[in-house]
């Protein structure tokens, strides 16, 4: 998500960066390339007008022109005003009502709201052992009605009875009785995807509203909407009166400029985020981190949280060791190959990082294949012991049979060495250095410290110039798996 | 909007309806730009905007103004001349890709796979295409080879039921390969015209699920080498820019004959349908324009640029 956003603000922002004292014309200039690539993605046009002015407004004054490095001043400012359009603080759901309190779920077909519904059911049960029903109040899509059951029925969550024939309004109805009665904390009403200008059915969600008096109302949309975002949400706004919105599909790659073109006409927080298929891929919404994105910051925190959860510490600790003396050999490879996989591979981590939106478009086209980390995983577990401690073991025979046992080929084994050989030498530049250990290796305790202390200007220490080891001048990382 | 309203203003009645919104908000934009003004730069970059607000994206809509500079630059103009020509430019860029889908009887079955992201529309589509087709007398199955999302299986039972084909499903959580191998396999002993494949919603930068669906498009290649011979991308009318990364990829991907565009009756533009023509020359098959069974329809490139435009039928 955001990936072209950060591209594109990342070339505005080199440029500006090269240049030493920054110019009244040069923000102007930058902002008309931050004008362009919010369009591109998909931001609204008189959101994006609106942000241009405030970032000038505050851009084109004393603060800029005097200060040390202007670039990363303008970069702050445009990054704050994202922060701030974004809404400044995470907003959870507000249950303070007297049970049962009713969410309402509304939005346009195939936005994801069942799917929702259910991940926030789940949430609520397990975080915060909540009693909750679902009830659907989808009478018009076939077998709406039964997903939202099966959801249940696979996660342990009450839904409401079906009776055909009955109207949403009834249903609700009937869906707040039986939670007052069977003393439920929450109930979720799944209601019938609509189009924002289909008068019946708005007031359809007028008068279930009516019925219920929900405490949030959600509008759930796709991350992918385009300019429309701003009349659907303000059409939901007006008629329905929304409390917040879930942005669905943030696993994909839209820019998800609908998420600030909502925000910023309803003024109503964004509360959640899909991020995937499975019941509990769902996420509170942090503006600082999506904004960072947006800006080419990188979403450092999320990379180091990420890290963190999937990185066993005790291995991490073994391979920053082994890297500070400057010792580096398959099996250390293997096991980054390893950890990138389990991060989500190099899309997931490369997204995340900080002005790779550039390399990430020259692996695409050196055809950088995340099915090579498969293949080399393969390689690697195909060799004995001693070879992968001692590469120079490999001689052409041997190269066969681990050809042969892996399914590949004496060439892309060959190409592996290589690969590992240029990875090792930068490892042991890195190790006299003594300063990054590794991406993926972190340090002793902290987590991620080389990570940690990336500030809005863009400059993390240690990836600042060369980025990561190996990123540096050729664009490839040498250690990454390559087809040439 | 009722049935007789239906009968009397036919498809492009509830097209227009359904874009009406979007045009009438364009309208109003063009007439403010245009209000007996010379086409100058600031006119133009506020024209380009105009179009940009129609999901036509950036290059798309600089292209346009573009064109329309060529000719009237500097000099004075009216809302309907812009709208015009634009219209015109417009439907030029789109009528070589307003190719119905044609279904050769003599494949036995035809097979037609329907692609899509989540939640664009893809089961409800193949529901109103199955109508379709049934009424001009050819025989239909449907395969539910989404096996994946919960009661995707039962909502196409459901469309089976309503619109009197059979469809060939087996439990959730099965193959969806297999799905689609086995309904091949039943429609040609069958003797059927026309199988339509339902796959699951997958966002295209997901690897795996991407994998999967070659695994079907390979599985129907084995039965018969020219199975799918049609491979259908939904496409959401109210998506942004997106819309270009994923026909880019599932076209890398199953090699995409054609596309739908569904859900036109809000208030989206669909304007993107304008840059992706551009981009990709894929033919545009049909548009959804509502829920009711009837309301999928030919692309019709003049009606379409002219709709976006807010003009009338010429």
């Amino acid at each position: 998500m955001f990936d072209g956003l950060t591209g594109r603000l990342g070339d505005v922002f080199d440029r500006l960066k090269r240049r030493g004292a920054l110019k009244e014309g040069d923000v102007n200039a930058a902002l008309r390339e931050v004008r362009v690539a919010l369009l591109e993605a998909d931001v609204a046009l008189d959101v994006v007008k609106s942000f241009i002015d405030k970032v000038r407004e505050r851009a084109v004054g004393q603060d800029v022109l005097r200060s040390v490095t202007p670039g990363q001043q303008v970069v702050k400012i445009v990054h704050d005003s994202l922060v701030e359009m974004l809404g400044a603080e995470p907003e959870g759901l507000n249950l303070s009502a007297t049970p049962p309190v009713a969410i309402l779920m509304v939005g346009l077909q195939g936005g994801g709201k069942t799917t929702t519904t259910a991940k926030l059911a789940r949430r609520l049960v397990s975080r915060e052992r909540k009693k909750v029903m679902m009830a659907s109040l989808d009478i018009y899509r076939p077998a709406a009605r039964e997903q939202l059951r099966i959801l249940g029925e696979q996660n342990d969550i009450q839904t409401l009875p079906i009776n055909d024939g009955e109207a949403p309004a009834s249903i609700a109805k009937r869906a707040m009785t039986a939670a007052r009665l069977q003393g439920f904390d929450v109930v979720f009403l799944d209601t019938a995807g609509r189009t924002s200008i289909d008068e019946a059915m708005m007031a359809e969600a007028v008068a279930v509203r009516d019925v219920v008096q929900p405490v949030e109302t959600l509008l759930v949309a796709d991350a992918m909407t385009g300019q429309d975002a701003v009349n659907t949400a303000r059409n939901f706004n007006d008629r329905v009166g929304l409390t917040g919105i879930v942005l669905t599909r943030v696993d994909g790659d839209a820019r998800g400029g609908a998420a600030l073109s909502m925000r910023a006409v309803t003024g109503r927080p964004i509360k959640a985020l899909g991020i995937g298929e499975k019941i509990d891929e769902i996420e509170d919404f942090h503006p600082e981190r999506i904004a960072g994105r947006i800006l080419g910051m990188g979403d450092v925190v999320s990379l180091v949280e990420k890290a963190v959860e999937n990185i066993e510490q005790d291995e991490a600790e073994r391979l920053a060791q082994r890297m500070q003396k400057g010792q580096f050999d398959l099996e250390d490879m293997l096991s980054q190959l390893r950890q990138l996989k389990k991060m989500g591979g190099l899309g997931g981590v490369m997204g995340m990082l900080p002005g790779i939106g550039k390399i990430q478009k020259q692996m695409n086209a050196a055809n950088v294949d995340e099915s090579m980390i498969k293949r080399q995983e393969a390689i690697i577990l195909s060799m004995t012991r001693a070879e992968r401690r001692n590469v120079k073991l490999l001689n052409a025979s041997r190269k066969r049979r681990v050809a042969s046992g892996s399914g590949t080929s004496v060439p892309e084994i060959n190409r592996l060495v290589k690969q590992y050989m240029e990875m090792a030498k930068a490892m042991k530049k890195i190790g006299k250095r003594g300063g990054l250990g590794s991406l993926f290796g972190g340090g002793s305790g902290g987590g991620m410290p080389p990570l940690g202390g990336g500030g809005p200007g863009g400059s993390i220490p240690g990836l600042g110039g060369g980025g990561l080891p190996g990123l540096g001048s050729g664009g490839l990382p040498p250690g990454f798996p390559g087809k040439r | 909007m009722n049935a007789q309203d239906d009968q009397q203003t036919g498809w492009f009645g509830r097209l227009k309806s359904g874009l009406s919104k979007s045009s009438s908000k364009l309208t109003a934009g063009i007439a403010a730009i245009f209000k007996s003004r010379k086409l100058d730069a600031a006119a133009l970059e506020e024209l380009e905007d105009l179009l940009i607000t129609a999901d036509l994206g950036v290059a798309t809509a600089a292209l346009l103004t573009a064109n329309l500079a060529r000719d009237r630059f500097d000099k004075d103009v009216g809302d309907d001349e812009v709208r015009t020509a634009l219209a015109a430019n417009i439907a030029e860029l789109l009528s070589p890709v307003a190719r119905p889908l044609v279904i050769d009887r003599g494949h036995q079955p035809h097979v037609v796979m329907f692609v899509g992201v989540n939640g664009s529309g893809k089961t409800t589509t193949i529901g109103k295409m199955a109508q379709h087709y049934r009424a001009q007398g050819l025989t239909v199955m449907l395969a539910a080879a989404d096996t994946f999302r919960a009661a995707a299986i039962e909502q196409l039972q459901i469309w089976g039921q309503r619109v009197g084909v059979p469809v060939v499903a087996r439990a959730h959580g099965a193959d969806s390969a297999a799905v689609a191998y086995e309904a091949l396999a039943r429609a040609q002993a069958e003797n059927i015209d026309l199988l339509l494949i339902d796959t699951a919603g997958r966002l295209q930068n997901k690897t795996e699920l991407m994998d999967e669906l070659a695994k079907v498009v390979r599985v129907l290649g084995k039965q018969n080498p020219e199975a799918p011979h049609d491979r259908i991308l939904v496409l959401d009318g109210t998506v942004g820019q997106n819309a270009h990364s994923q026909v880019q990829a599932f076209s890398e991907l199953t090699d995409i004959t054609g596309l739908v565009v569904t859900k036109l009756d809000g208030s989206a533009r669909g304007g993107v349908v304008v840059s992706l023509t551009e981009r990709f020359g894929l033919p545009i098959h049909a548009i959804g324009v509502g829920e009711a069974v009837a309301d999928l329809d030919a692309f019709v490139a003049d009606d379409f640029a002219r709709n976006l435009m807010g003009l009338d039928q010429a």
